[in-house]
């Protein structure tokens, strides 16, 4: 499924990839969004960095490498729980009250929704070709919740698809706001 | 949510926000917010005010923006899960919702109105 207007992550609170919310079978949330992995680290595992990097390498890229080996993941413990549920359902010790639901969903402020509105008229202009116009509303967006790299990284990628290096227009990039936040506050830490 | 003027197209509304507007006022899972207005008086003023929803205005290009609900001061105001649809890559049109999901093929008893005409209704 394509969610192009990240319409989901408005409905459920995602502010982040990977997310991962729990829904049963009748339709209830049993956990929700939270970072989740498909099991393996994506750059330990994956991309599989190396341990030297060249020295002429661009320093945002440098940079961003040596953010990106900084981000906490457990994608087993992560896993391993989803397996739980998928076998014992509400069982499960992972399978939690609507309340704990309620209560471990992310806080939502004025500001929440005033960055949500912002996002959503940065994106219609965006898309009827008002880039410049767009911009603006992206960067109130981004001020109103810090916290929410959905909004970043969509706003950065009309700049720079595979880098982030937004900073020509922005002033920032995906480097330089991880460096800023903290590698380790990249996501939300897990409560599994 | 985008809007061109501050009436509110209900059904789209309903899609975009998870909220149904039914007599009783404006329901998600459990929580409905009365709205103490007639029906033809409902609009995004309105909405924005009862829900907490930011109403943010583009003068230059005539389009305002509903944000989302701030009532419970949480992203979910309630465990049940929002139906929504979205487009695979194919471009057809999937929906996940509490009755049924649907996907391609031939549109399935008993909860047929569910999907859309050429639709398979999977119970869920």
């Amino acid at each position: 499924m394509i969610d192009e207007l990240h319409s989901v992550g408005g409905l459920f609170g995602i502010v982040n990839v990977p997310s991962g919310v729990w829904i049963d079978e009748e339709g209830m949330i049993v956990r929700p969004p939270e970072p989740a992995w498909p099991g393996k680290s994506m750059w330990r595992e994956i991309i599989k960095l190396p341990t030297e990097l060249p020295p002429d390498l661009d320093p945002f890229i440098r940079k961003s490498l040596d953010q990106a080996a900084k981000i906490k993941s457990d994608p087993a413990k992560y896993l391993a729980a989803l397996r739980d549920w998928a076998a014992k359902g509400s069982g499960s010790q992972y399978a939690l009250t609507p309340e704990e639901v309620i209560g471990r969903s992310q806080g939502r402020s004025t500001e929440n929704s005033e960055a949500a509105a912002h996002f959503e008229i940065g994106q219609f202009l965006q898309k009827a070709g008002h880039a410049d116009d767009a911009v603006e509303h992206f960067k109130r967006a981004h001020e109103l919740q810090p916290d929410n790299w959905t909004y970043k990284r969509q706003a950065w990628q009309y700049v720079s698809p595979m880098l982030q290096d937004a900073r020509a227009v922005y002033g920032t990039g995906w480097a330089d706001e991880i460096e800023k936040f903290g590698a380790e506050n990249y996501y939300r830490a897990s409560d599994l | 949510m985008i809007l061109t003027s501050l009436e509110i197209d209900r059904a789209q509304f309903e899609r975009a926000t998870g909220w149904a507007l039914k007599p009783q006022g404006a329901c998600k899972g459990e929580i409905c917010v009365p709205l103490m207005e007639q029906p033809e008086d409902i609009d995004a003023t309105v909405l924005s005010e009862r829900l907490g929803m930011a109403l943010v205005r583009d003068e230059k290009h005539g389009v305002w923006a509903l944000g989302s609900e701030t009532i419970g001061r949480r992203a979910l105001s309630t465990a049940e899960a929002s139906d929504f649809t979205l487009p695979d890559w194919r471009g057809e049109e999937f929906t996940l919702g509490r009755k049924c999901f649907c996907s391609r093929g031939p549109v399935g008893e008993g909860v047929a109105g569910t999907c859309r005409s050429g639709r398979n209704c999977v119970k869920s």
